[in-house]
């Protein structure tokens, strides 16, 4: 069934281009004024029932009697509802009057026209036609409605807390053991709450880039410790990505021994030095 | 004390001496040599001009021979008073018995100097350019024609440096006409803190042209050299994180180097033909491996393929097949050796202490390397290896903390950095752990390697 109204349809799109190229060709001109009184035909097929006649003049005005009031046949705002800022356009038509006047401090206009208006809250606008016969009056309303706020500038970092400041204050370096890179039970805690700052931080600065920075204490060689840097570093992205930072703002550097906290001799010292420390990326 | 105890006692004496005794073997065989020859070197004196720069001179000649390795310096205060300057000045003795005419050359091959060899001469003025007068005799031989080695003239401008110039020129000849491969003309590259920061340098063998080579404004460390010499390869901060940069040494220009995208690509070396560069890279996560590339980076593969921290890798000069590296895969950072298609690993150090810087001997045989085996950790001593056996010689004993140890071009000298003189500094000294020598002062100065 579907199938055969999808064909008649097809079938009828072929007739009608065959129509047309009948017609580029020339060849079939009777076909033409055929199908225009076939149209005619067609559009003259529920003709109306013919048009009354016209009704009586009216009767010829007295001259002692006041003249009718003044006829506002249009008066509208369009659009009739705006943004603060945005604008709409008065029409009017007024016939038979002395004097048209709008208010709102627009004032006397000529019969018909047109204006633009912005108001800044919504307004009714009341045309006054006037003439000896008295005065009609019409409105048309505005409404003025808030534009939506604009998008929020973009977020500066506080002139006052940079973002060095903010990993100094928050987030806190966390240690390891000698020439190992996996994270303490102490380092455990820390990281959780360093996750949370980090959060905070990444949010208030969205165009900055952290550094987890993996440090060694002197002892071991400077070439192992740069890969031992880098494995702890990585261990602490890797803990903090677990806990939700978004890893792809966290870069790890490995600074081996070249960036020493601390330089005694002592086992204070080295672990102060072997350790992961957050800083602004590059 | 029982029989059972003094069982033991000997037992261990005796797996003492033998250890000694092949300790001793493997030094001697890398200083190929039993019995040293005694040479007497004399103060060369300088006429006009040129005296005042033979203070320089002499210590030159004297400091290149001794430090050669080659000979035992005989002691100054035993010389004849009648030092020659010239072939004219001999004087052989005539009559019977023979009665001494002048000098002569038993007056130094008997006791007390008892010497082999003897090099003498003098300076002057010539064209306004240093000329050195050079004669060489083995003084064991019975008469002039068959002592005299060679005499020679030599050039130099009139400067001090021209007279180190004469003294190294001399010294050379000395040293190759006795078989000897000198050291002058090669080229330690260190680290110094000199300048700010850590910049790469270069000085003579002799600790003499200290120069600035890198001028990064960052830390820049872990030089290599090409086995022509004519290319550093190195790490550098200044990029961000570690990475590798090469440089010519003939134009003191970078070279394209293609970084891996990684947090890490670092202690890279060349390979014996110097078209591969091995290096250690995060380039797949995780830590750091080993991996070969082309010597502009392109041409990636990858070595190693541990779980472990993978570094230091060092082509056998000899095999380019067969490498050493340092490895944390089973533990604390060992030695191992490995061929570079990943077989044959083997670890060659005994898993005690941390054992890192492994440095190719020239011949391909022996490594030399630093280990806390016996020492708190960071206490590194210099030991020795013969690849094959695992047999090991300890060189230094707990002068301070001794790392990076690198093989000279003759294999008989080794450059490293001590703290023995209160700060870290570059030594050298021969294989027998003798003749240390303290190269440089200002700053500190660390991870030297010695290039031809």
């Amino acid at each position: 069934m579907l199938s055969a109204q999808v064909r008649e349809k097809n079938s009828e799109l072929v007739s009608g281009r065959d129509c047309l190229e009948m017609i580029r060709t020339k060849k079939f001109t009777w076909l033409i004024l055929a199908c225009i009184l076939v149209a005619f035909a067609a559009g003259c097929k529920k003709k109306p029932p013919p048009a009354p006649p016209p009704p009586p003049p009216p009767p010829a005005p007295k001259a002692e009697v006041a003249p009718a009031k003044p006829v506002v046949s249009t008066f509208s705002a369009q659009p009739s509802s705006i943004q603060r800022g945005q604008s709409s356009t008065l029409r009017w038509n007024v016939s038979g009057a002395d004097s048209v006047s709008i208010d709102n401090g627009i004032g006397v206009v000529s019969a018909s026209g047109t204006r633009s208006v912005s108001p800044s809250s919504s307004t009714t606008y009341t045309l006054t036609a006037r003439n000896a016969g008295g005065a009609t009056t019409s409105q048309a309303s505005v409404s003025v409605s808030d534009p939506p706020p604009p998008p929020p500038p973009p977020v500066q970092p506080k002139a006052t807390v940079s973002l060095d400041e903010r990993l100094r204050t928050e987030v806190a370096d966390i240690y390891f053991d000698y020439d190992k890179y996996d994270v303490r039970e102490d380092a455990r805690s820390v990281l959780s709450r360093n996750s949370d700052a980090l959060k905070r931080i990444l949010a208030d600065f969205p165009n900055a880039s952290i550094s987890v920075e993996g440090h060694c204490d002197e002892r071991g060689s400077a070439e192992y410790n740069l890969g031992l840097g880098d494995r702890r570093s990585t261990s602490a992205k890797e803990f903090l990505t677990q806990l939700g930072v978004a890893g792809d703002r966290l870069r790890t550097i490995s600074f081996g021994k070249e960036k020493p906290q601390c330089s005694d001799a002592n086992e204070d010292c080295y672990q102060k030095n072997r350790r992961v420390h957050f800083s602004a990326g590059q | 004390m029982n029989k059972k105890h003094i069982f033991l006692i000997l037992a261990a004496l005796c797996a003492a001496v033998v250890t000694l005794v092949a300790q001793t073997d493997m030094v001697l065989r890398i200083m190929k040599s039993g019995e040293l020859a005694v040479i007497a070197v004399p103060d060369f004196r300088g006429s006009g001009e040129a005296q005042q720069f033979m203070g320089t001179f002499n210590a030159t000649l004297f400091q290149d021979l001794q430090d050669s390795g080659n000979f035992r310096m005989a002691p100054k205060s035993m010389y004849p008073l009648q030092v020659p300057q010239r072939a004219q000045d001999w004087r052989p003795p005539t009559g019977t018995p023979p009665r001494s005419q002048g000098p002569w050359l038993t007056d130094w091959s008997n006791p007390p100097v008892s010497a082999n060899y003897l090099p003498i001469g003098y300076t002057g003025v010539q064209n306004g350019q240093m000329v050195l007068f050079g004669f060489f005799y083995n003084v064991t031989q019975p008469d002039l024609a068959n002592a005299q080695v060679f005499n020679k003239l030599y050039l130099a401008p009139l400067t001090e440096e021209g007279s180190r110039k004469l003294a190294h020129d001399f010294a050379a000849d000395i040293l190759s006409r006795l078989g000897v491969q000198t050291l002058a003309g090669s080229k330690i590259y260190f680290t110094s803190t000199r300048g700010g920061g850590k910049e790469i340098w270069g000085m003579d063998h002799d600790g003499a042209n200290q120069k600035q080579v890198t001028r990064l404004g960052s830390t820049t460390s872990f030089a290599s050299a090409s086995a022509d010499g004519t290319r550093l390869a190195f790490t550098t901060f200044a990029k961000g994180n570690p990475s590798i940069m090469i440089y010519s040494l003939e134009t003191m220009r970078q070279l394209p180097f293609y970084n891996q995208r990684a947090s890490l690509n670092a202690t890279p070396s060349f390979s014996p033909d110097g078209k591969q560069v091995i290096f250690s890279s995060t380039a797949a996560g995780g830590a750091a491996q080993l991996y070969t590339c082309n010597v502009d980076g392109a041409g990636l593969k990858r070595v190693t393929f541990s779980n472990a921290i993978d570094i230091e890798p060092k082509f056998n000069p000899k095999n380019p097949r067969e490498m050493v590296f340092v490895s944390g895969r089973g533990g604390p950072p060992q030695i191992y050796k490995m061929n570079i298609d990943g077989t044959d690993i083997v670890r060659l150090t005994s898993g005690e202490g941390d054992a890192v810087n492994p440095s190719w001997h020239p011949d391909g045989q022996f490594i030399a390397f630093s280990w806390t085996r016996g020492f708190a950790p960071g206490n590194y001593n210099l030991f020795i290896m013969d690849v094959a056996t695992k047999e090991i010689t300890q060189l230094t004993h707990g002068a301070g903390r001794n790392e990076n140890p690198s093989w000279a071009p003759d294999g008989r000298h080794l450059v490293f950095s001590s703290n023995r003189s209160g700060s870290t500094q570059v030594w050298t000294m021969l294989a027998d752990g003798k003749q240390t020598r303290q190269l440089t002062t200002q700053g500190r100065n660390e991870n030297p390697v010695w290039s031809k």
